[in-house]
């Protein structure tokens, strides 16, 4: 049995949505204190608060990839109101699982999108 | 190029010679008797045990009768460090290792400190190299051991074990008898080493890294440097490590330690080409790269980079994808999520030593196998960097780079 799991080893292979978006929206960055990784993701909004467009670029091992990746995918075309749902345990389950100490990877996903919804709905008010 | 497994892991396991795996076929179906036995057909395994120890005494120039044959470098070295410290602690309990040992010799003395024992640390320069004078400050009246890994699996550096050893044997300090051991596991398959020259009184050498089976290795214990047994039960290696031998597995490392005492000088001038060949390859068709370890005194088969921007974990799985087998001292390859102990003894920074990977060539290595590494290694490292945020930003303050 592979280290990883296959879901997660074809996103690593072929991570969707990779880049940035200029004129973004929202920017969320996050560092893991932990193991020095570093996530930054990008979202573009539409007027009805759905996320039209998703991007970002990771520093990190091949689990950080793979949640960078399937993040993106859950976040595309979802309503502000249901990303912000998405939790690490619903990233690590999209994955087919991670390994024990690679979990802390799959929180840095959710967070890392969840500061751009913050930054996105910070820029709204003013 | 069509996808081709490359094995560049070669101090972590190596493919074992066919002389080596011929010499050890009689004795799993038809010489498989126990060596203590005292019917006739046992003396076929006492006398292969017996050729095995003069083989692995012939390596390092010990006599026969120093070399305590265990299962595994690990086993021997626990051997060395809780065996000698116990055998020398009613003359003081302190002992000295480096801060890059491998964790059988940091963890066997940590285990140490239980029984009252002081471990203090000898620091590395960046280079990896252990500094004499804090060798010397560290010496003390109650000092009993002292263990300095010959050279680094991970880096590649090899230390002058000849003049730390006659630091501590000389030192004004001290004037007990003070052990010294190495841990030559990466350094005996290159390095010419001599015992009785060095002037050393432990050393730790394995099998499975010198193109020899898994379950042999042995500990060099100089005639009459007391040893207090870690496993009990026999009379198997004069009482200093009991249980039945593997015979088969000795026998496979005597003739691994016979072909290496004959090829060497050859191997490893071929070893040491391809090496350098990686190393300028890397050099020339990577930017933001650079080699830790020591150029000049350094393993002749390892090669170790961190390559800026990117995570080594990844690195090593996006090779893997193409066959290609090394290994990264990344916190994220790290069960315990921590760079390695060798480059934070070195002084690398975190996110450098995020992107840090080790080949180790061995002599079943071609020329093929290091033009396929060269022609994969800079079209991953672009991908990889093309995720990468940390680069990303550097190329946003340095516009004018392209690479």
């Amino acid at each position: 049995m592979s280290f990883y799991s296959d879901k997660v080893m074809s996103h690593f292979k072929n991570p969707k949505n990779v880049g940035e978006i200029k004129n973004a929206d929202g920017i969320g960055e996050i560092g893991n204190p932990i193991c020095g990784d570093m996530m930054v993701f990008y979202i573009k909004v539409d007027n009805n608060d759905i996320i039209e467009e998703v991007k970002y670029k990771t520093f990190g091992c091949v689990a950080a990839i793979a949640v960078s990746s399937i993040v993106s995918e859950m976040a595309l075309g979802k309503s502000i109101q249901e990303v912000k749902k998405i939790s690490n345990c619903d990233v690590a389950k999209a994955l087919g699982g991670l390994p024990p100490n690679k979990m802390h990877c799959s929180n840095l996903g959710a967070q890392a999108l969840h500061k751009a919804i913050e930054n996105y709905e910070s820029r709204c008010k003013k | 190029m069509d996808k081709k497994n490359v094995y560049l892991d070669n101090q972590t396991s190596t493919k074992l010679d066919d002389r080596v795996f011929n010499s050890m076929k009689p004795f799993f179906l038809e010489n498989y008797f126990n060596p203590q036995s005292v019917y006739f057909l046992a003396n076929h395994s006492r006398l292969a045990l017996e050729l095995a120890r003069s083989q692995v005494a012939k390596l390092i120039n010990a006599d026969k009768q120093e070399i305590i044959f265990t299962s595994c470098g690990s086993e021997a070295n626990n051997l060395a460090i809780k065996g000698i410290a116990n055998a020398l602690k009613y003359k003081g309990k302190h002992i000295i290792v480096s801060s890059i040992e491998h964790s059988s010799v940091l963890n066997s003395s940590k285990k140490l400190i239980a029984e009252g024992f002081e471990i203090s640390y000898l620091k590395v320069n960046s280079k990896g190299e252990v500094i004499t004078e804090q060798l010397i400050s560290l010496l003390r009246k109650d000092t009993i051991l002292v263990s300095i890994q010959y050279a680094n699996p991970e880096i590649g550096t090899i230390q002058n074990i000849k003049k730390l050893a006659s630091v501590v044997k000389n030192n004004n300090i001290n004037n007990n008898f003070v052990a010294f051991h190495t841990d030559a596991v990466s350094a005996c398959s290159s390095v010419q080493i001599n015992v009785k020259d060095l002037n050393i009184d432990a050393l730790t050498i394995s099998s499975s890294i010198i193109h020899g089976p898994k379950g042999a290795a042995a500990l060099y214990l100089k005639d009459k440097v007391p040893i207090v047994s870690q496993i009990d039960g026999g009379i198997q290696e004069n009482y200093k490590r009991a249980g039945t031998e593997n015979i088969p597995a000795i026998v496979g490392f005597g003739k691994a330690c016979e072909i290496i005492n004959n090829e060497s000088f050859k191997n490893n001038v071929f070893i040491k080409n391809l090496r350098d060949k990686l190393i300028t390859g890397i050099l020339t068709k990577l930017k933001h790269v650079s080699l830790n370890g020591s150029i000049k005194n350094r393993l002749v088969g390892n090669v170790n980079f961190s390559v800026n921007f990117i995570e080594g974990e990844s690195l090593v799985l996006f090779l893997d994808n193409y066959g290609i087998m090394i290994s990264s001292g990344s916190a994220c390859s790290n069960k315990n999520l921590k760079i390695s102990t060798v480059l934070d003894a070195i002084g690398i920074n975190n996110f450098l030593g995020q992107g840090t990977i080790t080949f180790n060539l061995s002599k079943f290595n071609t020329e093929n196998d290091i033009n396929y590494v060269l022609e994969k290694l800079p079209y991953i490292v672009q991908k990889l960097r093309n995720i990468s945020p940390v680069y990303s930003k550097f190329l946003n303050e340095n516009k004018q780079e392209m690479i």
